[in-house]
């Protein structure tokens, strides 16, 4: 006998791969746009460290945004893809098959994570061919720490998802809740410097921990070190979860 | 006889809107059973809260001796649902479509003989945002119908649909009860639920106000009958009096419209027409419909 929550998962992971695969905007902004703001900055200013930029001084690494951009563009995707599904009563169609609300969530998560490894496989791969010597980190230590990072991340998107209103807003909802997570995440500016409220929302969005893990993985302090913030990754998603339970609308 | 489904006192509200009000019926094994009225009368409230989709306020329910809400997973397996207006996912492909459902339940049906019944073989690479409504209503019916189900619930199956694609449909329809399962549908279409129901209950403002076949309902509230002909002979008003209430009208010939009422009343006008040797050269009768049923008990038509 199988878990219930196993009945039909590996299907409808495959069949809702497939349908991503066939969509063309969506397909472009998941794998290529975080490819190219990381080109794009690798270019101008240097990948890696900052201080090694030749021109100007960048505070941040290009390779921590993209990979964080990754998980946000998944995490758009997945609001997006819900309240399309729930406008067009798909939902509610498959809710009323004998497959699991889990399974039916759940199958959505695995699709964005199948992507979120090509789109940094497809950034590894540019790394290493136009900037030869500077990737010096652990491809899969990193690939695990963006995959921790995107998960906890989309448990926020079903929260989003769950408030809005219509497909129409997706896109532009995701947005406006997400960037600033970005801006708050101690990307470009050190978290111990806001003052002390801010520092509390920052600590409370998963952005935050996952920027903080990234760094640790691509200087080399690993995971030992930031335990703390993997820690947090999984709480925020349990509580994030816990909370998209309690408000999320099937139709 | 046990009924299939047995709904009783069932009453649901969203906020301060009364969607159901102890709504009460009894469903049988192999008929097709319609709950007829207009939009937001409440008809795919109680369905869905039949279906175990929708957590009544009040009332019992019973699906094949099951509780739809305690009970879901096995009755799940059991019965077969078609939503109002919906869709799947645009890109999916009839066959995926067909496969995915396939793998949920534990006994299930040939999938190509299922998509030939349903006219679907064509179709089966095609994506869904392709298809015509037709066909993605069929397709619906396929995804009902995979496992065999012993209920088979549909809402507003024909909504929006051409006429042509209305009758295929409604043959499928017909078909699924012909093989022994049980068909509960909705429908705002008074000419659907006369063709296709065996029994039907009209539901206004969340109330059943009437149930039974259509045959009685149109007997009981509309027994009126209208006999048309026209004649070219003269005197034929006067020739008719034994039947009374006769207008006649002039048009190309003579038109006569006679009303009365009753099961012989059209067998009396012709008894008396066949004895004066009147020269009829057009007869057709008018027999009221359910739609005429609809607009008595509610002083308004389905569409108002």
């Amino acid at each position: 006998m199988r878990p219930p929550f196993l009945r039909g998962f590996w299907k409808l992971t495959w069949v809702e791969t497939k349908i991503f695969a066939r969509e063309p905007m969506g397909f472009v902004a998941t794998l290529i746009m975080p490819l190219v703001v990381f080109i794009f900055l690798g270019r101008v200013f240097g990948i890696g460290k900052s201080v090694t930029a030749p021109q100007v001084d960048l505070p941040f690494n290009p390779a921590i945004l993209a990979a964080v951009l990754i998980a946000i563009s998944a995490v758009q995707s997945l609001v997006a893809i819900i309240s399309i599904y729930r406008e067009g009563g798909i939902l509610k169609r498959l809710r009323s098959t004998p497959l699991s609300p889990v399974t039916i969530m759940g199958a959505q998560v695995a699709v964005k994570l199948v992507f979120t490894v090509i789109s940094l496989a497809l950034l590894m791969i540019a790394g290493k061919r136009l900037f030869p010597g500077v990737l010096q980190v652990n491809v899969f230590s990193f690939t695990v720490a963006v995959l921790l990072s995107t998960f906890s991340i989309l448990s926020l998107g079903f929260v989003i998802a769950s408030v809005v209103p219509t497909a129409r807003f997706a896109q532009p909802v995701s947005a406006a809740v997400l960037y600033p997570m970005l801006a708050l995440s101690g990307l470009f500016y050190p978290v111990d410097r806001f003052p002390r409220a801010l520092k509390t929302v920052a600590y409370l969005l998963p952005p935050t921990h996952a920027v903080a893990l990234l760094k640790g993985v691509w200087d080399g302090s690993g995971w030992g070190a930031h335990w703390m913030n993997v820690a947090a990754l999984f709480v925020l998603f349990a509580a994030y979860t816990a909370v998209s339970t309690r408000v999320f609308r099937w139709e | 006889m046990n009924p299939v489904i047995a709904v009783s006192n069932l009453g649901k509200r969203y906020g301060r809107t009364i969607a159901v009000d102890e709504v009460s019926l009894e469903v049988f094994e192999g008929e097709i059973f319609g709950l007829i009225g207009p939009n937001g009368a409440g008809k795919t409230t109680t369905m869905e809260c039949v279906e175990g989709n929708r957590v009544p306020d009040k009332g019992t329910i019973s699906v094949l001796g099951l509780d739809p809400r305690r009970d879901a997973n096995a009755l799940r397996q059991r019965i077969g649902v078609q939503h109002q207006e919906a869709h799947l996912q645009k890109r999916i492909k009839v066959w995926e479509a067909v496969d995915l459902w396939r793998s949920l339940y534990t006994r299930v049906v040939d999938t190509d003989a299922l998509l030939a019944r349903l006219g679907l073989e064509a179709k089966r690479d095609a994506w869904f945002m392709t298809l015509s409504g037709g066909q993605k209503q069929r397709l619906f019916i396929a995804l009902a119908l995979i496992h065999e189900p012993e209920v088979v619930f549909l809402d507003e199956l024909t909504t929006g649909l051409d006429p042509q694609a209305r009758r295929a449909i409604w043959a499928l329809v017909t078909g699924i009860r012909d093989r022994g399962t049980t068909v509960f549908l909705t429908t705002h279409l008074m000419e659907e639920a006369e063709r296709l129901c065996d029994r039907v209950a009209i539901i206004e403002h969340g109330r059943i106000i009437e149930l039974g076949t259509p045959d009685e309902l149109v007997q009981k509230h509309c027994p009126e009958r209208t006999v048309v002909f026209t004649s070219d002979d003269a005197n034929v008003a006067e020739r008719l009096q034994g039947l009374g209430g006769v207008e006649h009208t002039e048009g190309n010939g003579l038109t006569y419209t006679i009303r009365g009422s009753g099961d012989d009343f059209v067998t009396d006008v012709i008894n008396i027409i066949a004895r004066e040797g009147i020269r009829v050269r057009g007869f057709r009768t008018e027999i009221p419909t359910l739609e005429d049923v609809f607009l008595k008990l509610t002083g308004h038509g389905i569409r108002d």
